[in-house]
């Protein structure tokens, strides 16, 4: 690569040399600072016009050529959007609802497998962790076809508890995992002093473990929300009566059926920027929790 | 702390995970296995047709235009994806405030969902309304509007491509960022001063110090991208001619509309294979090169 005898351009001292190393450094300083923001409005531009044109009245949204900006701000979009078919309360309902159920499945399913896994003896133990990072291998969109055979006979298909199910799955590995991790890393001398203190396992993991884990909560339950929250083809499967329908499925459908004869481009807008939303405000509050989940999601 | 009780107690608290992942995982992959060898309606009762379902799928040259067409779009995006994703990284590595507020929106399109992405660019690449035609025209880069969704291939292939590039290239710079800053300083400053140029510390010393990282982003792209569906389904809805229907999206057209499902789960059966099989070359390749 180099001898060892040559010095580096910028070891020699004084002159117009080293003023013009400087004056390059610089340069290639503000140039890639210029990149970066060019970056970044190339990242936010799309999202910029969606809103945009989502604040744009009837007339501007459907007009042609497409405005690059609303000239008067105006509701119209969403209106429609309240009052398409079921209703948008409906579908905020009913993706809600099979967020939060996700979330209680998911926690409530790997709060104790990640207590289980870290701090108990049992035999077999990777064995059953393996087994549990399962859908990791299987992909969901394989096993959507006999899931849907198996609602159909439990009767869970068109329900929100069905397709919470589904998201559970979909979510285990990767909630097992951060589990775990969380739970080992507790220390264990806080366990010993309750467990001194006379507490059995379901109380040292109330009064010990849940306290210290919390982040690891926030984290499995961002992700639960998120997933289910966007999720589309276990939607499109499962439910196929519109008073079911999650927001994602609702937007697929204003896709093509609209009321104004071709697709209506302010009223989809406004179901985009409405479902974009808390995904959106939970990255910008909860950014930490995402980055450190992302990333330990990858080391798996 | 615990003794062989604590074996029970333990499987006790395992138990209901346990459950979950067999009924809801482990069993409807058996029961797709089982499913595949039979036709398979809501309303007949099953009828045994052994691999007769396979047969067909070898025979159906939907069958190979999907799997031609995701294999084309995954060997597409996934050098696009790693080798973006890894220029932005050492574009945004340095802990100033610009590079880490460009950390951040970068990474809000992965945040969103891949539905309301899909339909944000199925408007932004729509032929009257869109504003890549307006914005192509008003800069003179094309003289009349793109029809990008429904006629070429090429195109709904690229529009989408661009579209999920758009989302999912923040990952990447995640994931890369963090292995570059992974990277001990002195080695970088050791580096410097023996002279090396900044390309040459990216070929000698970044590239292979975050090649785990590299190997692993790229399996999750490719993974990713042979199990596209909702983009498709979005974006191009399959046309034309169902040439840009996906594999899942071809399992799913054959399961549901058609309510076909014991071709559906032969469907699923050879693209679960398809994907174990890309995976465990990956990872066989990954460990390889750890030796």
């Amino acid at each position: 690569m180099t001898a060892v005898n040559t010095l580096p351009d910028h070891a020699y001292a004084g002159g117009a040399r080293e003023a013009f190393t400087r004056l390059w450094e610089s340069r290639t300083k503000y140039l890639l600072g210029a990149i970066c923001v060019a970056l970044c409005i190339v990242m936010l531009t799309p999202l910029v016009i969606s809103i945009l044109e989502s604040l744009k009245t009837t007339e501007e949204a459907a007009a042609l050529p497409p405005l690059y900006y609303p000239h008067v701000l105006s509701l119209d979009g969403y209106r429609r959007l309240w009052n398409f078919q079921a209703g948008l309360p409906v579908y905020l309902f009913n993706s809600t609802g099979a967020a939060l159920l996700t979330i209680v499945f998911c926690l409530a399913l790997t709060i104790p497998a990640g207590y289980a896994l870290a701090r108990f003896p049992i035999r077999g133990k990777e064995g059953f962790f393996v087994f549990l990072l399962l859908s990791l291998i299987i992909p969901y969109q394989a096993l959507v076809n006999p899931i849907f055979f198996m609602f159909a006979k439990l009767q869970l298909t068109n329900s929100l508890v069905g397709l919470a199910i589904l998201h559970t799955a979909i979510q285990m590995p990767f909630s097992v995992y951060v589990m775990r991790n969380s739970f080992e890393a507790v220390p264990r001398e806080l366990e010993e002093a309750a467990v001194m203190d006379g507490c059995n396992s379901w109380q040292v993991l109330v009064r010990v473990f849940l306290p210290a884990i919390v982040p690891a909560i926030i984290t499995v339950s961002l992700f639960a929300f998120v997933t289910s929250w966007n999720e589309l083809l276990g939607a499109l499967v499962m439910m196929n009566n519109s008073s079911t329908f999650t927001l994602p499925l609702a937007l697929a459908i204003a896709r093509t059926q609209t009321s104004i004869g071709g697709t209506d481009w302010g009223m989809l807008q406004a179901g985009i920027t409405i479902s974009i939303i808390p995904s959106l405000a939970f990255y910008l509050l909860l950014q930490k929790y995402y980055v450190s989940g992302f990333l330990s999601g990858a080391v798996k | 702390m615990h003794s062989t009780t604590g074996r029970y107690v333990g499987l006790l608290y395992l138990a209901p995970a346990l459950v979950f992942v067999a009924a809801f995982t482990a069993f409807p992959v058996l029961q797709m296995l089982w499913m595949s060898l039979h036709n398979w309606s809501l309303i007949e009762p099953p009828k045994w047709v052994g691999f007769a379902d396979y047969v067909k799928a070898y025979r159906d040259s939907q069958f190979w235009t999907s799997l031609r067409f995701t294999l084309t779009y995954t060997l597409y995006i996934t050098p696009i994806l790693m080798i973006g994703g890894f220029l932005i990284a050492l574009l945004v590595a340095q802990n100033t405030n610009l590079r880490r507020f460009t950390r951040a929106v970068v990474f809000v399109p992965v945040v969103i969902g891949l539905g309301a992405s899909s339909l944000l660019w199925y408007y932004l690449f729509s032929y009257d309304f869109g504003m890549v035609n307006r914005i192509g025209l008003d800069l003179g880069i094309i003289q009349k509007p793109v029809v990008w969704f429904g006629e070429s291939v090429d195109r709904s292939l690229w529009a989408v491509i661009a579209s999920i590039v758009w989302k999912v290239i923040g990952f990447g710079m995640l994931l890369f960022v963090a292995a570059i800053q992974a990277i001990p300083g002195e080695i970088n400053e050791a580096a410097v001063v023996d002279g090396a140029s900044y390309w040459q510390r990216v070929r000698r010393i970044i590239l292979p110090l975050t090649v785990r990282t590299i190997l692993l982003v790229t399996l999750f792209s490719v993974i990713g991208s042979l199990l596209a569906f909702d983009q498709f389904y979005l974006m191009t809805a399959g046309q034309p001619f169902n040439k840009t229907a996906t594999s899942v999206f071809f399992v799913y057209l054959n399961s549901f509309p058609y309510l076909k499902l014991g071709y559906g789960a032969a469907l699923s059966t050879i693209l679960a294979i398809i994907v174990l099989t890309c995976t465990l070359a990956q990872l066989m390749l990954s460990r390889r090169s750890f030796g």
